[in-house]
């Protein structure tokens, strides 16, 4: 099952090992990362697969929202299916 | 795969533009709870109500989560009290209302609808007691939801029952100005409608379905922005679009609900329904279509052209349309309809011509508690005999207010909102409401 995480906060260093390193040890798939940084706050998203997860999607969402408030940026996750029916016909 | 700027517009539309799926109400049928001892019957209701909706809270919660958009309300709408207590030897219903608001509060779900009564061509002894019971049914009662059919195309409007729906309104502001917030007169009322205050789970219908009420007026605003000064083409075309997105969200919460419950999928109602936030109202979609109050002169073309492009845009993005899909308009519970009633560019003869093009009707309209009975009436007949030869649901949903008068506002709070008292024509109806009987059903041709 895939989802999306997006990273929104002020740049700094370590953001994406932080986020790498939590999905990693839940044994999430990272399949696809883009990032931008407009002056000096960074948006990352993640397409990411959950299907062999060790957390189910509600604690998965409370790890990563916990690991945001760590280091002061605001992680969300969401079902991939949101964006694919908006925007795929 | 899902570009990030297809990401990014889809998180600014529920972030910045106030994008959510109003409602998830399932439909529940309660005909087979039928009983001649009212203590059982209202046992049965309970039992099956809190059975069939028991996870429907916790499955709206779980998607709202999972898909990071709001699913602002979890509503429950049932088989019309009319008929499927007709067999209850009682004098009134006051008490099954109760019992719908238990069941209600029991499974967490926000309104419950169904206290309605089905009577464009007359009434039936529980019909009869249904009515009589809806002052005390909704003072008695926090969010159980009642409406009353008055007309329908085919058979014409029973104005018999149009003067009494006068009286009961007044009856009920009287017992508790609330519960006028909770009752709806209509005439071509739909079987499938989600929104409150008139949904009722038609004897047509299976016996539980899902269906899902979208929103948006936000989402539509934000995207009128990005073409101002453009012409009507490319007006609609952008309307279009966004009501094709808006709608695809609801058609996904709606599938996905219908998985989690395995209730059946009913039908999507492309609506934009406002709520009292800033943002969130169709009132500033006219100011961003360059009027510059609802109510000027070409609100009634704007709302045309908003109306039939949401319906163009969200009939392609869904499997099952439904219910009333169009722009509602209530003024309590928009921001820019409030402000363009208070200051009078608003007024009730501009919101009944507004009627003839939008999805339903005069809705949440407070007016001066001293209006007649008979002036409410001819209000609700004016309003049926558009629908009537219009083919389309209209509805009536006016608060008289006691003890106030044009230029007092009135709070409901919640979605519901607050709403300045509007005036309302001095002249009586008095003679013409007291003459009793039925409108013919119209002709269907010479359409002039």
């Amino acid at each position: 099952m895939n989802c999306i995480i997006t990273v929104l906060g002020k740049d700094k260093i370590g953001i994406i090992g932080k986020v790498c390193t939590l999905l990693s040890d839940k044994n999430v798939n990272i399949l696809n990362i883009s990032e931008t940084i407009i002056k000096d706050y960074l948006n990352m998203i993640m397409i990411v697969d959950i299907s062999k997860s060790t957390e189910n999607f509600r604690e998965l969402a409370e790890s990563l929202s916990q690991a945001g408030k760590e280091i002061d940026v605001e992680i969300r996750i969401q079902l991939e299916s949101i964006f694919d029916c908006m925007h795929r016909i | 795969m899902i570009s990030t700027s297809e990401i990014l517009e889809t998180n600014s539309m529920i972030q910045n533009a106030n994008l959510d799926v109003r409602t998830i109400t399932m439909g529940i049928s309660l005909l087979d709870c039928a009983d001649s001892d009212i203590d059982k019957f209202n046992e049965k209701i309970y039992n099956k109500i809190t059975t069939k909706a028991k996870d429907l809270v916790k499955v709206g919660n779980d998607l709202e989560f999972e898909l990071g958009v709001p699913i602002v309300n979890k509503r429950i709408s049932v088989t019309p009290i009319a008929i499927a207590a007709a067999g209850c030897n009682t004098d009134d219903y006051v008490s099954i209302a109760r019992t719908l608001d238990k069941a209600a509060k029991a499974v967490g779900v926000n309104f419950l609808g169904g206290f309605s009564a089905l009577v464009h061509k007359g009434c039936t002894p529980s019909d009869n007691k249904l009515i009589n019971s809806i002052p005390q049914a909704l003072a008695q009662t926090d969010i159980v939801c009642s409406s009353v059919n008055v007309g329908t195309t085919r058979n014409g409007i029973d104005m018999d029952v149009v003067k009494r729906m006068g009286q009961i309104i007044k009856k009920t502001s009287e017992s508790s100005v609330m519960g006028c917030a909770k009752l709806v007169v209509f005439c071509n009322a739909v079987e499938d409608n989600p929104f409150m205050a008139g949904a009722f789970h038609g004897v047509g219908e299976k016996d539980c379905v899902i269906n899902v009420g979208v929103s948006g007026p936000g989402v539509v605003k934000k995207a009128l922005e990005q073409v101002r000064g453009a012409d009507f083409e490319t007006l609609c075309e952008t309307i279009k679009k966004t009501a094709f997105k808006i709608t695809r969200v609801g058609q996904l919460v709606a599938q996905e609900a219908s998985r989690r419950l395995d209730v059946p999928f009913g039908i999507i109602d492309l609506s934009l329904a406002p709520t009292p936030a800033v943002g969130d109202s169709i009132a500033e979609i006219f100011q961003e279509m360059g009027l510059q109050e609802a109510g000027a002169p070409g609100t009634t073309a704007a709302l045309a052209m908003l109306n039939d492009n949401v319906k163009k845009g969200g009939v392609m993005a869904s499997s099952y349309v439904g219910g009333l899909s169009g722009a509602f308009i209530p003024v309590s519970e928009d921001n820019g309809m409030i402000e363009a009633a208070r200051m009078g560019a608003l007024t009730l003869e501009k919101l009944e011509a507004m009627t003839c093009v939008c999805s339903v009707g005069l809705d949440m309209i407070a007016i001066p508690g001293n209006t007649t009975a008979a002036t409410i009436s001819g209000i609700i007949a004016d309003e049926a005999a558009i629908g009537m030869i219009n083919s389309k649901t209209t509805a009536v949903r006016l608060i008289p207010v006691p003890e106030k008068n044009v230029g007092d506002f009135v709070e409901f709070g919640g979605l519901l909102g607050y709403a300045p008292i509007m005036p309302v024509n001095r002249f009586k109806c008095d003679d013409f409401i007291n003459r009793g009987g039925r409108i013919p059903a119209p002709i269907h041709s010479f359409k002039n």
